[in-house]
């Protein structure tokens, strides 16, 4: 017997999801099935000095997801998803009053924070930008939490009275997936036997859209924003920004099968590289990436062969998916070629750290049901994108190993491998 | 209408996005590749978006794919000045 | 990123992989008090003050005024076209990141792929270059932001800007968990090594000394609002009033000892021993804090009990409940003034998520030199009866333990052991 399954093995037994469309995890999941898109014209502010004014948004009414005043007053978007997905997530596994607080953390993921917040605020104490002495008059309480994304975690820990270990690990747009796999991490080294993990960003503000426009990452497809995110199409011309959150609930094996809890997945292999290349740009032979899905693959003790369903990144930028069609066939060999891969960025958006996240829900989702999700609006696929990409329309199939991966600014690449619990002896 | 010489768009250059301590932009470099001097896409799109917002032009999306030297990217530059100075203020319709 | 499960189960540390008690091979300093490691050594040796009222913008309409800046660096040190990209925390950690890894002997280009990682701890992320782009983006429209700022700003731009400039493939990220991260990251590239990566960077450098970083700071309610650079951070002391926030932070080399041992590591200044983080319970729960039982879980991670301790750098927050509570947390697990206690933070500040990795590279330069540094601008004298806090000078010791404690704003505890060669 290997190492490895010496070491405490973790499942996932909560989901909860704030994604474009509906909240919560079944209309996410109906819609993804669905094949339909949740992208827009920008309707939280005017968007229209902008180059791209394309986004997913959620339909998110804070109080009617049960937060207090103060909640809706104090906390930024970000925060407020996190902890309706954390929220939804622990009631699902009913994990409740069933783990030891000690043995209990929270890890949450962002690539942008507060930033929402933090771009509001900046113009109110700049006078919109006329005071480089911002106004101290003017600063809401609030800064500090704002300040350092940490606090999200906090807030989490309190909901879920988690006392073990806690922190945000941040990695771009890897984020969604470091966080779960750190937190993987922590429960098979046994500092926690439980813990609540997943990723938010609710970024679409100003300086955001902004920051995206000056590098051109972004969509300009304005006169047709339900169809503009258009991962391994031809014709894709950028990405949608997104905004959401999913948390899980992670727990020790043995820890969830004492109470009788069901395992959506587990948490089978993950690794991480960078590509020490550029803070934007990616090597064109995907081979940090491929890297990162070879030695997951082998953490797991999996051959690529048995990999049933892979979710890219996919986010419909010209260089992106080709790195990715690379990626693919470096590390997964000739059945890169019969593997179906999909992207739901085509539907839900990019939402930056967090979709990596909801991408792994949706892996989980995938497997539980036997479906997996199609990448909408591909109607001309690339040539040079020449794998199966399940355009358009969901796909029954038996699901047991999924492969899902992530590559983000900062050069970072990352795989996680989820499997049917009970899948690997 | 003034037009855009080699050396307002190396100091362009330096100011957006610095300089190559390897590279001597004070030699022949106007038809040296832009990546053989140092500036990545990153660096021109900085650059690129400067001279867009100094001379209320607008180079395209794709301006920096096509410029891939300083010499195109002048061309560039001053023929969009050339048609800018036609059609009155165009240009600045991204400003606030 | 973030880590695997370990691939090379022939090696024999019972764990996949690495071992799991990495050693640290280099150091990379930047602080208020002196740039490099030993210009900061000497300085807080000497008890050297780097806090003062702010130079960098003008904190006359701030209900606070004082921190520990960085006022000798010159960014000329780096190359020329990462300038315009780079926040000043970004231009610090890059000379830290080069420091510790020349001070290791070694450059991870020369390492085989993806032999080499970097995990950093961040606060706020590059927020004074953030500040700037706001300005442009309100007062001139969104046209004048920088191509830069898409991550410029964000939590691992050190990560990411590092990794590109040492080749640096492995598993990479930030991690953030307010001033308790620079022991969090550091825990967190351990287990990369576990995992099979032979060295990892980590630590902090941080810093947000502008005007919107100020607002949001004077807004955590932590801060003093005293004007007297020696009567304003003063932890442990009757007269404690908050703390005063300072830029810079340290780097370490981790590295897994057998290939130390095998590239002959030019030096080796200790091993990461033990660490563990815990989150405190709900204020008005009644619950116990749990910086103490983050304290026991890395003495029993390190395998060793509160006698083998020999120093504890303390997180010393100069808040009079933290303080209360981190001094009821020691004397409860080493007995009344049962281990020299001290705070060199007392001379830099705090460093957000700087301040715990700079700790842990003050506890190392402590076990190589057999020396405590001192805390000044304190006494000790109120807290005499419960602390043995080391203050009017270095004190010589025999040391071989020594544990660094911090806590980040909203309830994190962190404590890492460090031992000492034999």
């Amino acid at each position: 017997m290997s190492k490895f399954h010496d070491a405490r093995r973790v499942v996932i037994t909560g989901i909860g999801v704030v994604a474009p469309g509906d909240v919560g995890t079944k209309p996410f999941w109906e819609m993804l099935t669905a094949g339909r898109t949740a992208t827009r014209l920008i309707s939280s502010f005017d968007a229209s000095p902008f180059r791209s004014r394309v986004a997913a948004e959620c339909d998110f009414d804070p109080a009617a997801e049960g937060l207090s005043q103060r909640q809706v007053r104090a906390w930024d978007r970000t925060t407020q998803f996190a902890y309706v997905a954390a929220k939804e997530a622990l009631a699902d596994s009913g994990v409740t009053g069933e783990a030891d607080p000690l043995r209990t953390g929270v890890m949450a993921g962002t690539a942008c924070g507060m930033t929402r917040s933090l771009d509001r605020e900046y113009a109110v104490v700049s006078d919109e930008g006329r005071l480089w002495q911002v106004d101290d008059a003017h600063g809401v309480p609030y800064l500090y939490d704002y300040f350092v994304p940490s606090s999200m975690a906090a807030e989490i820990a309190w909901l879920a009275k988690a006392e073990g270990p806690a922190g945000v690990v941040s990695a771009g747009c890897t984020s969604g997936i470091d966080v779960l796999t750190h937190a993987a991490d922590l429960v098979r080294d046994g500092a926690a036997d439980v813990m609540v993990a997943g990723a938010s960003d609710a970024a679409i503000s100003p300086i955001t859209v902004a920051c995206f426009d000056a590098i051109k990452a972004t969509t300009p497809r304005n006169d047709e924003p339900e169809t503009a995110s258009r991962p391994f199409d031809r014709t894709r011309d950028g990405f949608v920004l997104g905004e959401g959150a999913a948390f899980f609930v992670l727990e020790e094996y043995a820890h969830a099968r004492r109470r009788g809890a069901r395992a959506y997945a587990e948490v089978a292999g993950y690794a991480g590289r960078c590509n020490a290349y550029s803070m934007t740009g990616l090597r064109p032979d995907g081979r940090e990436l491929a890297e990162a899905v070879s030695r997951a693959l082998d953490t797991a003790r999996l051959d690529p062969s048995e990999v049933d369903y892979v979710n890219a990144h996919g986010s419909a930028t010209k260089q992106n998916d080709l790195h990715e069609t690379a990626a693919f066939k470096r590390s997964l060999g000739p059945h890169a070629y019969s593997v179906p891969i999909s992207s739901v960025k085509s539907m839900i958006g990019h939402s930056l750290g967090a979709i990596c996240a909801l991408e792994v829900a949706a892996s989980a989702l995938a497997i539980e049901h036997g479906v997996i999700p199609p990448t909408a609006n591909l109607r001309q696929p690339d040539p040079d994108c020449d794998l199966d990409y399940v355009p358009l329309v969901a796909r029954e199939a038996a699901v047991s190993t999924v492969v899902s991966v992530a590559s983000g600014f900062g050069g970072f690449q990352s795989a996680v491998v989820l499997t049917e619990p009970g899948r690997r002896q | 209408m003034t037009l855009l010489t080699l050396s307002d768009l190396l100091v362009l250059l330096r100011e957006c996005a610095g300089e190559e301590e390897s590279v001597d932009l004070g030699g022949d470099v106007e038809d040296v590749p832009f990546d053989a001097l140092g500036y990545d896409s990153l660096a021109l799109l900085n650059t690129v978006g400067r001279i867009e917002r100094d001379h209320g032009i607008r180079l395209g999306d794709g301006a920096v794919e096509k410029a891939t030297t300083p010499r195109a990217l002048l061309e560039m530059t001053n023929a969009a000045l050339t048609g800018a100075s036609a059609s009155a203020g165009g240009g600045a319709a991204r400003d606030k | 990123m973030t880590a695997e499960l370990g691939r090379t189960p022939e090696t024999g540390t019972g764990r996949p992989g690495g071992s799991l008690r990495p050693v640290v091979t280099g150091l990379g300093v930047v602080t208020p008090i002196g740039l490099g490691t030993e210009r900061y050594w000497a300085a807080t040796l000497r008890g050297d003050s780097g806090i003062g009222r702010i130079t960098r913008f003008d904190p006359s309409g701030y209900t606070s005024s004082l921190a520990g800046e960085i006022t000798d660096f010159d960014p000329a040190r780096l190359p020329n076209r990462l300038l315009p990209q780079t926040d000043l925390m970004t231009r610090l950690a890059l000379a830290a990141a080069q420091e510790a890894l020349d001070d290791a002997g070694t450059d991870p280009r020369t390492m085989p792929d993806f032999a080499a990682g970097v995990v950093t701890a961040a606060s706020a992320g590059g927020f004074d270059f953030g500040q700037r782009e706001l300005e442009a983006l309100w007062s001139k429209g969104g046209a004048h932001v920088s191509a830069y700022q898409s991550f410029a700003w964000f939590y691992p731009v050190n990560s990411g800007q590092i990794s590109i400039r040492h080749g640096m493939r492995g598993p990479s990220g930030a991690l953030v968990a307010e001033q308790a991260g620079g022991l969090d990251a550091v825990a967190k590239a351990r287990r990369h090594i576990r995992d099979g990566t032979p060295l990892m960077l980590t630590g902090g450098v941080d810093g947000s000394l502008c005007p919107w970083g100020w607002l949001c700071m004077t807004r955590s309610g932590g801060l003093t609002t005293r004007t007297d650079p020696r009567r304003a951070y003063l932890p442990f002391s009757p007269d404690a009033s908050g703390y005063v926030p300072g830029e810079g932070g340290a780097l370490l080399v981790l590295e897994d000892p057998r290939a130390a041992a095998e590239r002959a590591a030019p030096r080796i200044y200790g091993q990461i021993a033990g660490c563990a983080s815990t989150f405190d319970p709900r204020p008005g729960s009644g619950r116990e804090p749990g910086l103490r039982r983050a304290l026991r879980l890395a003495l029993d991670d390190a395998g060793i009990g509160p006698a083998d301790v020999d120093v504890v750098f303390a997180d010393a927050m100069g808040i009079p409940a933290l303080d209360a509570a981190e001094t009821q947390a020691l004397a409860a697990e080493f007995g009344p003034c049962g281990v020299p206690v001290t705070a060199p933070k007392t001379m830099t500040g705090r460093l957000l998520a700087g301040g715990a990795s700079l700790d842990l590279a003050a506890a190392l330069l402590s076990l190589r030199d057999q020396v405590i540094p001192p805390t000044v601008h304190v006494d000790g004298g109120d807290a005499r009866d419960a602390l043995d806090l080391v203050v009017g000078g270095p004190r010589p010791a025999r040391l071989r333990h020594a544990l660094v404690l911090a806590r980040g704003r909203g309830g994190f505890n962190s404590a890492m052991v460090v031992r000492g060669r034999d």
